[in-house]
């Protein structure tokens, strides 16, 4: 058992509301200079919708994530040992800026500096790259909003295992739905960037898991941008350097909460410690899919088990850090209540970010004598909600649909036993029945209304101490020899140049 | 025929010269300043052009440049093949195609700089240099090769002991100053990109990356030995 901890994600769909108050965070500290304009570490996509970049599930068309082939081996689908020289000069399956978008501005100046003339002065488009004025065909969510729409929404990759007739559906008018999907870097155990590197650029520090592109050591070969199946990996176009989300590592390591994650509006964001078991990767990632989000499961370790903790320990985890292991609450959403599924578990990458799948309305009508009870049926409107489980599914359960159900039945029941608790029209008997059958008890439910409703800032990010003291050249000790001269120089205080 | 000044400086300081700036400047450009090691890769901002220019441009070039390698490292095997006409004109009209590849990418790629925008405003004046110098090395190159038969022979007879009489810092003027023009300018061009080698994007060369043929995929670093950290002193 080795045992590492991880700095974990949980984002609630059904809080989330879409207003991408998390993209404009992560914008403005980290993305906003010469090359990362058309950058969004953090972007919130409308589902249905082809996402940003333009169907980026498409891994028939961007070969991004891992398969495992004939031979049982886990192989990167977009490069391997043998592709590598040819890939290198041309990558065929990287993105360019017409699969995200050409980042633009207004020229302003123009209101005040234009020469007299018979019309009013515009700020005209003109594009960040060139500087010259361009047509806008194309923005980072440029289908935000549109469910329903045949040239966006139609096209979400996520359709394809969907039926004609759940398809049509969806795109009814008065059935019309959507969710958001806000993404970040998923932070993967087994990241397809870091195995896809040719100089080993990327790689994902052992302490919490984050994965970070060394920007002295990449030589922009864009074997990351297209292996990341998530395409959360950016090429810095100015710079000639990958670029990525870091899980603001700057901000946990003094005990902050990413920006975006800081700034949600929604409080959908949940950050926690995760221990798992680093010796199962390969094993769980070669599972068939059916069997992925159990296996993924599996490694998450139970960090209140006395063996757990004394390998922790064993392995160099802090004893903080473990305590911040059995506060989290990424560990309650996935491991205990299992209510939060990590975002396409097929590509193999296995992601530490997972989402609560989003209710959405019923298509049945109300009767008007009230609200309709079916003896033994409670969770006949999960199966007849508007957004189909199948989708649902294709998302978050690799295209099965037992996983999602059990979230969404959780979560339902949840909802009924606070209505017996609060507004009474439901009798506890039939709620506490709702909550068997969807495998919870009231002080389970209690405890999940809690952290999903009313908890506080403090239980959201349970963020464990870095312990940088700990670091390298924390160990060598400057006052330990005669003529030392401390620590912190990048170049020795020596005489001249 | 009796050595030019032009001959003198050309053969006889320039690859000094050259070889001296590239070895300095190379390595206090990595110490200095690693960041600026990167390829400058324009694929992501024009994708379409880029496979039809960059592709053939750097497999005709490696082809070439390894087979002036090779001639470097075993000039009497170079003359032994050539001894057959048949093996000759095979190693002849390969060496030709592949140069003609790299002259077909490296147009395409001084195009495509010209004409897409969004790559033109992202480069550099080394660049242009590089691209110049270049364009003068392979048409010169294939200048040789079509007017001058057999570049093989004559390179490894003539200017690859030019080349080891400079290892040994006694450089013999005698087997160049009489080469055609085109020959010299090919030298020259040579040591000229040797020279403006590390101030350029050139350096991508360098860090090639030939450990992904044996490197693990994942990697992990640590800040501290996780193993010992918790051990009491």
């Amino acid at each position: 058992m080795d045992v590492r901890a991880q700095t974990s994600m949980v984002f609630h769909l059904d809080k989330c509301i879409g207003c991408h108050t998390c993209s404009i965070a992560c914008k403005n500290v980290w993305t906003d200079r010469k090359g990362t304009e058309y950058m969004w570490w953090n972007n919130v996509e409308t589902k249905p919708g082809t996402g940003y970049p333009t169907q980026w599930e498409n891994q028939d068309k961007y070969q991004g994530g891992w398969e495992v082939t004939e031979g049982k081996q886990l192989k990167l689908k977009s490069t391997s040992r043998g592709k590598v020289v040819a890939n290198i000069f041309h990558h065929p399956h990287m993105p360019s800026m017409d699969d995200y978008y050409e980042p633009w501005t207004y020229d302003y100046q123009n209101l005040f500096n234009a020469p007299e003339g018979s019309d009013q002065p515009t700020a005209r488009p003109i594009s960040m790259v060139t500087g010259e004025p361009i047509n806008i065909e194309a923005g980072p969510n440029w289908d935000d909003d549109l469910g329903g729409s045949p040239i966006y929404a139609e096209n979400d990759v996520n359709f394809e295992e969907v039926t004609e007739e759940q398809k049509a559906q969806m795109f009814a008018i008065e059935r019309l739905v959507f969710f958001y999907f806000p993404r970040i870097c998923n932070h993967c155990l087994n990241p397809a960037c870091v195995a896809a590197c040719p100089s080993g650029a990327l790689y994902k520090r052992g302490e919490d898991g984050i994965v970070l592109v060394d920007q002295k050591i990449c030589r922009a070969w864009r074997s990351c941008v297209a292996a990341c199946p998530y395409k959360k990996t950016f090429f810095n176009w100015s710079t000639g350097k990958a670029e990525k989300c870091i899980l603001c590592y700057p901000r946990l390591e003094t005990g902050q909460a990413p920006a975006c994650f800081h700034s949600c509006v929604g409080r959908i964001r949940y950050l926690g410690v995760l221990l798992y078991d680093a010796s199962r990767l390969e094993e769980v990632a070669k599972l068939p899919d059916e069997e992925l989000v159990e296996g993924h499961r599996s490694l998450i370790l139970d960090p209140f088990d006395p063996e757990v903790i004394a390998a922790a320990r064993a392995n160099g985890i802090h004893d903080s850090v473990i305590d911040a292991a059995q506060d989290s609450p990424v560990y309650k959403f996935v491991k205990v209540w299992k209510i939060a599924l990590p975002p396409h578990i097929e590509y193999r990458t296995l992601p530490m970010l997972f989402y609560v799948p989003p209710m959405s309305p019923v298509m049945a009508q109300q009767t008007d004598t009230g609200i309709a009870h079916t003896d033994g049926d409670f969770f006949h409107d999960i199966e007849n909600s508007r957004v189909p489980m199948k989708f649902l599914a294709e998302l978050f359960g690799a295209g099965h649909e037992g996983k999602v159900r059990y979230a969404l039945k959780k979560q339902k029941a949840v909802r009924w036993y606070r209505r017996a608790v609060t507004v009474g029209d439901v009798t506890m008997e039939y709620a506490e029945a709702m909550l068997r059958a969807a495998d919870c008890t009231p002080e389970e439910a209690e405890k999940i209304y809690h952290l999903t409703a009313i908890c506080s800032f403090e239980e959201r990010f349970v963020i464990p101490p870095s312990h940088r003291e700990e670091a390298i050249q924390m160990m060598e000790d400057p006052l330990e020899f005669k003529q030392g001269v401390g620590f912190g120089f990048n170049q020795g205080p020596h005489r001249g140049p | 025929m009796p050595a030019t000044p032009f001959d003198l400086f050309c053969f006889a300081a320039l690859p000094y010269i050259a070889i001296f700036l590239f070895i300095v400047v190379t390595i206090e450009r990595y110490r200095d300043a690693p960041f600026s090691y990167s390829s400058l890769s324009s694929q992501f901002l024009e994708n379409k052009q880029h496979f039809f220019a960059l592709v053939p441009f750097h497999y005709g070039l490696l082809t070439v440049l390894v087979a002036h390698f090779l001639g470097l490292f075993i000039p009497r095997q170079v003359i032994w093949w050539n001894s057959v006409p048949v093996r000759l004109y095979v190693l002849e009209i390969t060496g030709l195609m592949f140069g003609l590849l790299a002259l077909i990418g490296l147009i395409g790629t001084i195009l495509r700089r010209l004409q897409s925008d969004r790559v033109r405003v992202t480069t550099l004046p080394t660049d242009w240099i590089v691209n110049g110098l270049l364009m003068i090395q392979f048409l010169s190159g294939i200048g040789v090769a079509v007017f001058y038969p057999w570049g093989s022979t004559w390179y490894a007879s003539t200017a690859v002991p030019y080349l080891w009489s400079l290892a040994s810092f006694t450089p013999n003027l005698a087997l160049v100053s009489g080469m055609p023009l085109l020959v010299k300018l090919h030298i020259i061009s040579a040591f000229l990109l040797v020279a403006v080698f590390p101030f350029t994007r050139l350096v991508h060369v360098l860090v090639m990356p030939n450990q992904y043929l044996w490197r693990k995929p994942q990697v992990v670093r640590w800040y501290w030995n996780r193993r010992k950290i918790r051990e009491t002193a």
